[in-house]
């Protein structure tokens, strides 16, 4: 049987912002590594978007070895606290272990973040390793904080180059920061990942837009001899429906950043206010959906999850969807916002919906829904969160003459990840529009050899 | 870290702070702005650049302490920071010679004013000024504006100083005389920054005269810089985010009603943290 990860109660947890799996005892990793086959084909190792040595990493757990197995790890992933928490793994390493074959997998995530733990209890010991960085080689400026970011700056670091990472906002880590909330991954985990990566001898430097504090030309002529762009899939997309602008319409980005980053949900202690009522409505089916539903439940609020498809078609991890539904979210599927209405303050206080059935399958292979008429009904809530996706952040190509786009305003690449413009390399979702955290990684990886082949 | 040089009591309740921020002095333009964090708990800010010094670098702040945030910037002492200052952010403010230009400012948007109304000028305008305030001790920057503007009018509700009414009763009197006169002209820009009913009065004034005009908005900020859509404007139908897209936008095609209830979002948490402050 696969070792199950303790996890906190759900009437408990919708009280806090703790983590909800709370992961793996020694005994119990012990006990699931040692399910591992080290079978030679290792299919896991290929079902990993940055190839994790995972046969090899479950061994060393299996005797004990927990320092050696998170090294072995780290010898490809930068943020394996990170990549253990919120990884899909049954699409991924999960998906193709030959234990599949009898609905078993290795539990490989919840392993690989024991091992990563590890760090949290001795950081000490694996202290300083920005022995590999020579004062003379040369200078690469990476944009954007987020696990790309972290990725390629982390590799080039080890490959022995002088890195600075660039971030707008005021703490590094991009979505792990301000998008995924608390109780999947602590903000002291990301932290903690951030530190390591710092200690490789990359330079941080928050507060810093390029486009406008710095341009990419400034760059160029600061002594940076290649550039690497990863500043993610950060514009909200709306609905563009009637009320989208009253006043508790947020986006989920908007919503997210204000109790993660900002933690409105201490508010005043701290200073970043939230305004929401007590009846909430969040339109989506993705996990970001989900993080805000669940945010919003552990506010004491009453949240219903308005999607236009069936539960089969939701691209949310099917954990957090078991999650969301112990935590008392309401699901109310086949149903597409047509209007929001507002009070004579102009805030929120009704959502107009309309039913839907499932049609021909679409372009992304899902069926489409397809309004039924005369169906419409209003949803008696009083504030609204919209998480339907984010689209590629256009502010840098905007503001940056040549850097070419494709139609989807993602960056355009050439196969060694560089853009239209002469030594700077883009990756993660600003060339494929939102993606997981892992497939940003598995691109930055590959994007850090393309840099060091270029500069070479 | 941002080290505070200075802050000074501009007028009542509005405070000029100088903080040490070469990179950002370095790089700014008019019309655009900063986001301030004035410690780890704070929010994020966003403040006109009222002022800066390439050479000594240098960023200088105006604001009107109307809240929490504001007040405790107020009191803060030359030699403190503030922890965090990102900027500039925003687009500059289109600045080219095209004749007589209109600069007009409504209470503390005086402070963005200036700037705009000194690049209008040194790229080859005649700056007209108009500055308006409630209460002549509201009043800032009357030296300054002075100094460019070829000619300046100053407007209190009150009329406690200079003259009593609204910026528009003087734009209303100047294009009487122009449209008596063979030798002035229209001017052929206006532009405008201040509180939001100052700002529609002067879009509706402009309208009828097709005259071109820019209003700098002030929406609700979080990241500022195009992530969150807290700061959306419709302008001209559409859906626009006040931090990338402007702040300035062509005045005629702005919702002003509902930036106005947009703005009012937070009135009742801003009242819980500003009890916080005086308790």
């Amino acid at each position: 049987m696969r070792e199950k990860v303790p996890r906190q109660d759900a009437r408990e947890r919708i009280k806090n912002f703790l983590e909800v799996a709370l992961g793996y005892s020694t005994e119990q990793a012990q006990k699931e590594a040692s399910r591992c086959l080290q079978c030679k084909e290792k299919p896991c190792v290929k079902g990993c978007p940055v190839e994790i040595d995972i046969p090899a990493f479950i061994k060393l757990l299996k005797e004990g070895k927990r320092k050696e197995a998170l090294e072995k790890i780290k010898e490809k992933n930068n943020l394996p606290a990170v990549c253990g928490r919120v990884c899909p793994q049954e699409d991924q390493c999960e998906a193709v272990c030959v234990l599949n074959k009898k609905k078993i997998p290795i539990n490989i995530g919840a392993l690989e973040r024991y091992a990563a733990d590890y760090e949290l209890v001795r950081s000490s010991e694996l202290g300083a390793r920005s022995k590999n960085i020579k004062s003379n080689s040369a200078k690469v400026a990476v944009v954007g904080s987020g696990p790309a970011g972290l990725t390629c700056a982390a590799d080039l670091a080890k490959m022995g180059y002088q890195v600075t990472l660039f971030e707008s906002l005021h703490i590094a880590g991009g979505v792990l920061v301000y998008g995924i909330p608390e109780f999947r991954l602590p903000k002291e985990i990301v932290s903690n990942e951030i530190t390591y990566i710092h200690s490789l001898g990359v330079n941080i430097e928050t507060n810093t837009l390029i486009g406008r504090t710095f341009t990419l030309e400034e760059l160029f002529l600061q002594g940076f001899k290649a550039i690497f762009l990863a500043v993610g899939a950060g514009l909200p997309q709306f609905l563009g429906i009637p009320g989208e602008n009253l006043s508790r319409v947020y986006s989920a980005n908007e919503f997210l950043a204000r109790v993660n980053l900002m933690k409105a949900n201490k508010f005043p202690e701290y200073a970043t206010p939230l305004s929401i009522g007590e009846t909430i409505a969040v339109i989506g089916g993705g996990n970001v959906a989900l993080d805000c539903a669940r945010v919003s439940s552990r506010l004491g609020k009453v949240v219903t999850l308005v999607y236009r498809r069936t539960e089969v078609e939701m691209p949310a991890r099917a954990e957090e969807v078991r999650n969301a539904k112990e935590e008392e979210i309401i699901f109310q599927f086949l149903t597409q916002p047509v209007k929001i209405l507002g009070d004579e303050k102009g805030f929120v206080k009704g959502l107009e919906c309309i039913k839907m059935v499932l049609g021909e399958p679409d372009e992304s292979g899902r069926r489409r829904p397809v309004p039924v008429e005369d169906s419409n009904f209003v949803l008696d809530v009083d504030t609204v969160i919209v998480a339907i996706g984010q689209s590629p952040n256009p502010l840098l190509s905007k503001v940056t003459a040549g850097l070419k786009t494709n139609k989807d305003s993602t960056v355009a690449v050439d196969e060694n990840f560089m853009t239209s413009i002469k030594g700077v390399f883009a990756g993660g979702d600003i060339i494929t529009g939102a993606d997981t955290v892992i497939s940003a990684m598995g691109a930055a990886k590959r994007a850090a050899r393309a840099i060091d082949a270029y500069i070479r | 870290m941002f080290k505070v040089l200075r802050n000074e009591e501009l007028a009542q309740e509005v405070t000029q702070i100088t903080i040490d921020a070469p990179v950002i002095a370095a790089k700014a333009q008019a019309g655009q702005f900063v986001v301030v964090i004035l410690d780890e708990q704070g929010e994020r800010i966003p403040l006109t650049l009222a002022d800066w010094d390439k050479e000594k670098g240098f960023i200088t702040l105006i604001a009107q302490k109307v809240g929490f945030t504001t007040q405790k910037l107020g009191s803060i002492h030359p030699g403190d920071s503030v922890a965090h200052l990102l900027g500039p952010l925003g687009h500059p403010t289109e600045i080219k010679k095209i004749g007589e230009v209109y600069c007009i400012g409504g209470g503390v948007g005086i402070a963005e004013v200036y700037p705009v109304s000194r690049a209008f000028k040194q790229a080859g305008n005649r700056v007209t000024g108009i500055m308006g305030a409630r209460t002549k001790n509201l009043l800032i920057l009357e030296k300054e504006m002075q100094n460019i503007c070829d000619e300046l009018f100053i407007m209190t509700d009150d009329g406690t100083y200079g003259r009593k009414g609204l910026v528009t009763d003087v734009m209303r009197e100047l294009f009487e005389v122009i449209e008596k006169s063979t030798q002035t002209k229209y001017p052929a820009l206006v532009y405008a920054i201040g509180p939001v009913p100052m700002m529609k009065a002067v879009a509706e004034f402009t309208r009828d005269f097709k005259i071109k005009t820019i209003v700098s908005l002030n929406p609700i900020m979080v990241d500022a810089t195009g992530m969150c859509g807290s700061c959306r404007c419709t302008v001209g139908g559409k859906t626009v985010f006040g931090c990338v897209d402007g702040p300035d936008f062509d005045a005629h095609q702005v919702d002003f009603e509902e930036l106005t209830q947009r703005l009012k979002t937070f009135r009742h948490e801003e009242d819980i943290a500003h009890e916080k402050l005086v308790a």
